[in-house]
């Protein structure tokens, strides 16, 4: 009896999950980079994505995948191409920053969302925040200040400070001297995507630094930490988690061992979502996921959230669907603030061997409720 | 800014000169002898340095991995050219141009279905780890080996093209092909054997650099671009001016990388100074060989001068 009263409710709830699913789905398109350099990335940035539709079940969203192969323009034909042909409501997944600086405004000029799952370039922070674009991840300032700020707490006075030439790398070393005590040793900007270090690693040699801070994303940060590895000059590296990431590690091998660096999110972090989240990350794709996965995964809830809670034709009641920040992220805290940033915290971590593996381990609290300094030139409220 | 910073970017600018060379060599060899542009060379970097790091892994011996890497880019170039490139020779620059970058396509999307998005592991033999004390400042034993290899292989390979029968035949293909073809020699095999020793080459190069780069699908292109710099500065054709091109292009380029920051830090605050001098670094080889292009349109040592 009690079997037969069962089946007839599920039977009721499938009935009443297939009339919602008449509602046509919302279309996202992710644009993000999947062959060169940066596949890697671009790789956990859709899995992280997927998987979080597949484990929320139903038919909700209709995704839509695309290469930018980190051309700026191929990446502004696509979302043209989304919006237009594919009648996209949503835009994601872009990573490069100058990528972001290309597509973003012309997303939002054509009224159509963009929550950014990775890059958050300073401009579109402040003055140039929109109320159609929210960003998932953080401002790109975030992990370096917080990295800045333990370099100097942690008796280092004199740090050499090293990143690629485009948006991101400004923000990354104006975000590390934001909150660092101690003086700069020497600061470089190298080409975005170089792949030798030679004549850098010799002046941080020659600057009589006690330590260096770097922000290579991807294949830039292996090429430069086996290098560094060879070179003798042995201070201590202090980095963030785009450098030496999940998505690097196992290339960077024991070169990596033992860096500092900060994240908003760790493999280990302790609340009961991201563990769900790892666990089935791992089973799904055979690996451990990377801080651009959680990212990800992160943006494709909100947006679910925001689905379930709005009409996208309705932009202001879906806007407020989103800025609600309805949804339990994987890095524990998160809400948005006035320019639809994270106001969120941020961990120092520590890559370690741990089972076979090479990870990070989260060390600490570095900054609570973190919110970018930009935020206070964005006129929305 | 000491004379041990000075020595040692030198010291980087020669080996990345050398590197380039290896890179440059097999370019301007296939373009003397056939006539052809091979975009593709640089996929050939690409897959010597994925075999290199695959070998590697598998047997745990670098030399193993170094070997595999070779092999296998000149394997790849042999079966590329009996395949598709064989076609090219009568037909225009442009049609080359075409199918060789169809063929970076197909090998770059290849190598990530057979090897993964993520770059793979490659580490220095241990006997090449490490630094070695120059007097003036230490230096990492590996980059010395670099420039020992870029050298060793610049003496095989003038020995090859000088003093053998088989550089006889090569320098006599560049001559005239259809004279040597008259005169018996078996034009095709020889031209198997020239692309697949410049893949050779290319493999050789990025299974050496793979294991102080991060060894990633596309990793050939950047590299492809300096090749072209250094064999147009040189003269097309001509290995000794792709030695001597690509000595300008690594000293150059790592010489602007490190001093233009500092001019333009005397006169600019230190964060603008970086930036800018950063932006300009990077064109400068790029000027260089605009300057060469106007005084020496043929390069520096033309081939058919």
């Amino acid at each position: 009896m009690r079997l037969r009263t069962t089946l007839a409710a599920s039977a009721a709830a499938l009935t009443l999950g297939t009339g919602a699913a008449w509602a046509d789905p919302v279309t996202v398109g992710l644009i993000t980079t999947l062959s060169g350099g940066g596949a890697g990335i671009g790789t956990d940035i859709r899995d992280g994505f997927q998987l979080a539709l597949t484990m929320a079940g139903g038919d909700a969203i209709h995704l839509v995948v695309e290469d930018d192969g980190q051309r700026p323009e191929q990446a502004v034909q696509i979302a043209d191409r989304m919006i237009q042909s594919e009648r996209a409501d949503i835009l994601t997944g872009i990573i490069f920053s100058n990528l972001a600086m290309a597509v973003v405004p012309s997303v939002v000029a054509q009224d159509v969302f963009y929550v950014s799952p990775n890059a958050g370039p300073s401009p579109l922070a402040g003055a140039g925040c929109n109320p159609l674009y929210f960003n998932a991840a953080w401002q790109n300032d975030m992990l370096h200040e917080a990295s800045g700020a333990y370099a100097g707490a942690n008796g280092m006075v004199n740090t050499f400070i090293l990143a690629p030439n485009y948006p991101a790398g400004t923000d990354a070393l104006t975000g590390f001297k934001r909150r660092y005590t101690g003086t700069v040793a020497g600061e470089i900007y190298t080409q975005l995507g170089q792949t030798d270090y030679a004549a850098e690693i010799a002046q941080i040699r020659a600057s009589g630094a006690d330590s260096v801070f770097i922000f290579l994303p991807g294949g830039m940060g292996i090429s430069f930490m086996r290098q560094y590895a060879q070179s003798g000059v042995g201070i201590p590296v202090i980095s963030t988690a785009f450098t030496v990431g999940q998505d690097n590690l196992p290339a960077m091998g024991d070169a990596a061992l033992s860096v500092i660096n900060s994240g908003q999110w760790a493999p280990d972090t302790d609340n009961d979502a991201n563990r769900a989240f790892v666990t089935a990350f791992r089973a799904a794709y055979g690996r451990t996921p990377s801080i651009y996965a959680s990212q990800s995964y992160d943006t494709a809830n909100l947006i679910l959230s925001a689905v379930a809670a709005a009409d996208v034709e309705d932009r202001d009641a879906f806007r407020a669907a989103l800025r609600a920040a309805d949804f339990t992220s994987v890095r524990g805290d998160f809400a948005f603030g006035n320019n639809q940033h994270p106001i969120q915290d941020v961990y120092m971590r520590q890559v370690v061997m741990a089972d076979g593996e090479i990870t990070n381990r989260t060390l600490g609290l570095a900054i609570e409720d973190y919110q970018d300094v930009y935020a206070a030139q964005c006129a929305m409220e | 800014m000491t004379l041990a910073l000075i020595f040692e970017q030198m010291l980087n600018g020669v080996q990345f000169g050398l590197m380039l060379f290896l890179m440059s060599a097999g370019l301007t060899l296939v373009f003397g002898v056939m006539g052809l542009i091979n975009l593709a060379h640089g996929s050939l970097y690409m897959l010597g340095a994925f075999f290199c790091a695959a070998g590697a892994a598998a047997t745990g011996n670098f030399w193993l991995g170094l070997v595999a890497g070779t092999a296998a880019a000149a394997a790849a170039g042999a079966l590329i050219e009996v395949s598709v490139i064989r076609r090219l020779y009568t037909r225009d620059h442009l049609d080359q141009v075409l199918a060789t970058f169809a063929l970076i396509l197909i090998l770059s999307e290849g190598t990530k279905m057979v090897f993964g998005p993520f770059p793979l592991y490659l580490n220095v033999p241990p006997i090449l780890s490490g630094t070695v004390d120059l007097g003036l400042t230490p230096y990492s034993v590996y980059r010395l080996a670099l420039i020992g290899f870029g050298l060793a292989v610049a003496l095989g390979l003038w020995l090859l093209i000088g003093k053998t029968r088989l550089g006889i035949r090569i320098r006599a293909g560049e001559n005239d092909r259809e004279m040597i073809a008259a005169l018996g020699v078996n034009i095709r095999a020889l031209y198997t054997l020239v692309f697949a020793l410049g893949a050779a080459l290319a493999g050789l190069a990025g299974a050496l650099v793979g294991a102080v780069q991060s060894v990633q699908v596309g990793m050939g292109e950047p590299v492809l671009i300096l090749a072209f710099v250094v064999i147009v500065i040189g003269g097309i054709g001509s290995i000794k001016g792709a030695m001597v091109g690509a000595l300008i292009v690594g000293v150059i380029d790592t010489m602007g990388r490190f001093l233009l920051p500092r001019i333009f830090a005397s006169f600019m605050e230190a964060s603008d100074a970086s930036g800018l001098g950063a932006a300009l670094a990077s064109m400068l080889i790029y000027v260089v060989m605009a300057l060469v292009l106007i005084l020496r349109p043929k390069g520096l040592f033309p081939a058919h001068a």
